[in-house]
């Protein structure tokens, strides 16, 4: 028998007993992140395509909410900040080795870039739409000229936004749990899974939803095989993922992961779109809201668990 | 230079000397600590083997907590040592989450402390507080790229392990076994 134990009564607050240094702001702002990652992407990818008319939802009316999604999610970023005043040190700074500083980096980029799209588009929502002012109404005069490039630069970095928050977690070997590759594809993956199920919710045609249903379907099926194949590799790395992928095999995590993100998150909305691409009568906001739900929870799970893993004591 | 510290767990008692040292030298906020005891009891009655380690930040020479900082806050000083800049520092907590010895913390005015290895005695020439405070001289102190230091010549002499080498951090906290 071995025990380790601290003596000195160390009880630094926010690392002991067990580190909790990150609570419900970064989970929340991961989901918001990946969400809005994954709305800009189907809107950047399908006008690329030219198919802004077949997707208006996609294309026009979700992007709008990227903005305020992403603004919410830097808001929670800064309120999770110890030392706030000193938040711009961010953009005094570019580190490539750090994925939090390219992270911050590609929010400064996508935040207004998005604004933008939403600008082009603000009259699918409010068909009554006035801008007031003639500089406003000028300045998307012109900026509507270079749509595609803008089209194609959101593209680009909603990728490295929803791979980032994977990512992020990933690069912290200090924690065995998220110290795996897969981590930011997978969180690429969901982001996008949970973005086109806002699609689905937010759209009024039948053709649209069924698209995106088929769209959200092969998300789920990748998602599950990186799940799958984490978990196999922290089976057949060392003790320390042996023991962090414990927590989910056997351990506390087991129910509320394998019963709440992989079973109501994943396999029965993928269920019920089989079922519904089948002509089976079913509310089809059913799917795409426990998918989000799924997508929200997944990161909660991933950030409390990942902060109990541990190399030491 | 490189500055490294070797503590000796055969002559460690666990007294606990060199956390209040630590916290009285560097004004420590009330309720937090930069250095710890760890006791390790190995076996079974009457067959046991007692360790005692005097623990702190490990100054690595690959510091995730280095590469981490998405401001530069935390970074290399003198002799290797790692260090946080205060107004650098934005208190994200990237580097705490990012240090597999949990030897950071987050100070109440926000930012992100740690062991310094009492730089500011030893540019004096004065020892950490640690070392100089430790009443059964288990803790060496000193720069290991000079031969006859006091931590390059115990380390010559006897066996030692560092923390978690497979964490690829490359520790600078020498244990003497």
């Amino acid at each position: 028998m071995r025990e380790e134990l601290i003596v000195s009564g160390r009880m630094n607050p926010h690392i002991d007993p067990q580190l909790q240094i990150w609570e419900w702001h970064i989970p929340a702002y991961l989901f918001l992140g990946g969400l809005a990652a994954g709305i800009l992407f189907f809107a950047s990818y399908f006008y690329i395509k030219g198919k802004s008319e077949e997707y208006p939802t996609a294309v026009k009316l979700a992007p709008i909410f990227t903005p305020i999604l992403i603004g919410l999610g830097l808001l929670f970023l800064l309120l999770d900040l110890k030392h706030k005043l000193y938040f711009w040190r961010l953009y005094t700074a570019f580190k490539i080795e750090s994925p939090m500083s390219w992270g911050a980096w590609t929010l400064m980029a996508i935040m207004p870039l998005s604004a933008i799209w939403a600008a082009f588009n603000i009259k699918s929502l409010f068909p009554k739409w006035d801008w007031k002012f003639d500089i406003v109404k000028d300045a998307i005069k012109v900026l509507e000229e270079y749509k595609t490039p803008i089209a194609w630069a959101i593209m680009i970095l909603s990728v490295i936004l929803g791979i980032y928050t994977g990512i992020l977690l990933s690069a912290f070997n200090a924690r065995p749990l998220w110290n795996t590759s897969i981590l930011g594809p997978l969180f690429l993956v969901s982001g996008m899974s949970t973005g086109a199920a806002a699609i689905i919710i937010l759209s009024k045609s039948k053709a649209e939803r069924h698209t995106f249903a088929k769209i959200d379907l092969l998300l789920i099926a990748i998602e599950l095989f990186l799940i799958i194949h984490m978990f196999m590799g922290f089976r057949a790395s060392s003790q320390v993922q042996i023991d962090a992928s414990a927590m989910f095999l056997g351990g506390q995590f087991t129910a509320p992961f394998w019963v709440l993100v992989v079973g109501m998150g994943l396999v029965i909305p993928a269920a019920l779109e089989i079922l519904e691409m089948r002509h089976k009568k079913i509310p089809y906001m059913v799917a795409p809201v426990l998918v989000l739900f799924g997508g929200l929870l997944f990161r909660f799970i991933m950030a409390y668990a990942g902060q109990m893993s541990r190399w030491l004591y | 230079m490189r500055y490294a510290m070797a503590v000796d767990t055969k002559k460690c008692v666990g007294c606990s000397d060199c956390v209040v040292a630590c916290q009285t030298e560097n004004n420590v906020p009330i309720g937090y600590c930069r250095d710890w005891i760890v006791e390790v009891t190995d076996g079974t009655y009457p067959q046991l083997e007692l360790e005692h380690r005097s623990e702190r930040c490990n100054h690595c020479e690959n510091s995730p907590c280095v590469r981490c900082c998405p401001t530069g806050a935390s970074h290399y000083s003198d002799g290797g040592t790692v260090m946080v800049t205060k107004n650098k520092c934005i208190g994200c907590g990237a580097c705490i989450a990012s240090c597999p010895y949990d030897a950071r913390y987050t100070h109440p005015e926000g930012y992100v402390d740690k062991c310094t290895f009492c730089l500011h005695r030893v540019k004096k020439g004065q020892q950490p507080a640690c070392v100089a405070v430790c009443p059964t001289k288990c803790m060496y102190f000193g720069d290991l790229d000079d031969p006859n230091s006091d931590v390059s010549r115990v380390i010559k002499k006897r066996k030692y392990k560092t923390l978690i080498p497979e964490a690829g951090t490359n520790p600078q906290l020498y244990f003497l076994i």
